[in-house]
């Protein structure tokens, strides 16, 4: 185990002041804060390792794609796929963007169905959405079951109607519930089906491994896991990489591309992509982002993702326990064990946004308030908006005290 | 404590205890509006005088947060008895002035929404009437 008081030195943000008061920072399901280590990995990379990847031959070319080429590896190893299988992107959305367009393509036809759940983000919906549309297939959003996790019986159901894809969020940013992923892969695969899955709330705090959870696509971001903004994760089996046609065009992804003719005007090309993952990498990557995720990746490695998630539980746990008193109503599981670091919650007759704000103003806390980017699951809990905790390896134990006495003054202004 | 924030005594006074607040038995117009993405939705209830396009009483409900209820309060206060025009003529400023004239850019739609979800029928009121009085001559 660590001690989240000798990370904290490693956050130069930690030092900043909000209102007059420390900033106690609960807002890591949003995005978290980034270490010295990582912010300094970037800034090596523009000091001293600045070029473009994957054309030139200088040194400094060669180095350049050499941290890009090991940056790849290193986000393999984290969640045990292979380097062919892990393409960057700019993030969690953009990846299931183009898995929802990809998948559409080559796999659906008029009629069919897919399948997502009432835990989705909007980004794991909407792009569902949208090609469903397109293609006349028919979109079905599966309930939770009262553990707030997917419900698998009706899961099943709609496999045995004939549904294609599911795609399913690994955690619950709302609610921090964890799906069952690796008995979903079973049964989708059980009937021929794919599996995509938003790993955005999970990668970050728990230990993943998707040859064991044997899921078919996987997105994630660097953001959530101490990585820099715009940059993120497109995991696809290798299986799949190889039937499925790049969906960005351009530089560097190429082997070939030769004109039929002679005469250029009379002419048409001929176009040979380069091997997966480099073919659905079009134009010149986020080489800063892969860098800066690379370090980030080692960061957490050292401490551990098994640690990593039982620190978060030992906060969570704290905090449940202190939310008991009937000013509050909390959503989801009240059992750390079933949950990662995210707590979501209402003071009662309190609109989300009014604690929200007092909490920063008043003590320097930031907190989310409001649907989060989930308003099907917000809705189907019964209120417009949740005041909603997440922590991750920097906080403590001493910053929860001063968020339930924040809360308190919060109560008896508002009261 | 610090007093750097807009929940000062006049807001938490109008939230505590909002003026006109509660639904009119056969209003004249009913107006709902609500920001969904942050789940504040307001409805006022107005008794409305046609010839002298004067708001009679106007009452609210809301399901909303502190400022978007103050803001609804205060406005139901200063409008009472007005001309349309003059709730017409009511801008972002004099909401922001409700709360001592800044108000942090985040919260600004939960302040403007009351104001907003009102003009957005006053105004159609001035502008049919002034369609009608171009048709007369
Ligand atoms: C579960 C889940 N999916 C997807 C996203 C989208 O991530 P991003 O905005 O970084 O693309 C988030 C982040 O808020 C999330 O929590």
């Amino acid at each position: 185990m660590f001690d989240p008081n000798d990370i904290r030195h490693d956050f130069p943000i930690l030092n900043v002041k909000v209102n007059g008061k420390p900033l106690i920072y609960f807002d890591n399901a949003a995005t978290s804060q980034k270490p010295k280590q990582v912010i300094e990995a970037i800034e090596n990379f523009y000091f001293l390792k600045n070029a473009n990847v994957g054309r030139s031959i200088h040194t400094l070319a060669e180095e350049a794609t050499e941290l890009y080429f090991q940056s790849r590896k290193k986000v393999a190893d984290f969640i045990n796929a292979t380097p062919e299988e892990v393409v960057f992107s700019s993030g969690t959305t953009e990846s299931l963007n183009a898995i929802a367009n990809v998948v559409a393509e080559k796999f659906l036809n008029p009629k069919d169905i897919v399948v997502t759940s009432i835990l989705e983000h909007h980004s794991n919906l909407l792009p569902w959405v949208k090609v469903c549309k397109e293609k006349s297939c028919a979109l079905k959003v599966v309930n939770a079951n009262k553990n707030w996790t997917i419900n698998i019986e009706k899961l099943e159901a709609l496999l045995k109607e004939g549904a294609k894809v599911v795609s399913l969020t690994h955690v619950s940013n709302v609610l921090g519930t964890i799906n069952p992923i690796k008995e979903v892969s079973k049964l989708v695969h059980s009937y021929d089906a794919i599996l995509v899955v938003d790993a955005a709330q999970s990668v970050p705090h728990m230990p993943v491994d998707v040859k064991d959870l044997d899921c078919d696509f996987m997105a994630f971001g660097a953001h959530k896991m101490l990585g820099p903004m715009g940059t993120g994760v497109l995991y696809l089996k290798k299986r799949y990489a190889d039937l499925i046609e790049p969906w960005n065009l351009g530089g560097g992804m190429i082997k070939s591309v030769k004109l039929l003719n002679e005469v250029p005007e009379l002419s048409c090309c001929k176009v040979t992509y380069e091997d997966t993952p480099i073919r659905f990498e079009a134009g010149t990557p986020n080489v800063e982002g892969a860098v800066g995720l690379s370090a980030a990746i080692d960061y957490l490695s050292k401490l551990g993702m098994n640690s990593v998630l039982f620190h978060e539980r030992q906060l969570v746990k704290y905090l449940l326990e202190n939310l008991k008193g009937n000013s509050f109503e909390v959503y989801g599981p009240k059992d750390e064990n079933s949950i990662t670091g995210i707590v979501s919650f209402n003071l009662k007759g309190i609109h989300a946004h009014d604690v929200a704000y007092l909490l920063d103003k008043l003590a320097g806390i930031a907190v989310r308030s409001g649907h989060h980017c989930a308003q099907p699951l917000v809705n189907i809990l019964g209120t417009v908006a949740t005041v909603r905790a997440s922590f991750y390896i920097y906080n403590t134990i001493e910053e929860i005290n001063a968020f339930i006495e924040a809360l308190k003054e919060v109560e008896k202004m508002l009261k | 404590m610090s007093s750097d924030h807009i929940y000062l005594d006049n807001l938490l006074d109008h939230y505590r205890n909002p003026r006109n607040y509660g639904e009119i038995k056969n209003p004249d117009f009913v107006i709902e509006d609500a920001n969904l993405s942050c789940g504040d939705e307001v409805k006022f209830f107005v008794k409305f005088d046609k010839n002298k396009n004067v708001i009679e009483d106007i009452k609210f409900v809301s399901r909303s947060c502190a400022v978007c209820k103050a803001s609804a309060s205060i406005l139901t206060e200063l409008v009472k008895g007005k001309p349309i025009s003059f709730v017409n003529s009511l801008t972002k400023k004099d909401v922001l002035n409700f709360f001592g004239g800044r108000i942090d850019p985040s919260r600004e739609k939960c302040a403007l929404l009351p104001l907003r979800a009102l003009q957005s029928k006053t105004k159609a009121i001035e502008e049919d009437s002034h369609k009608n009085q171009k048709d007369l001559f």
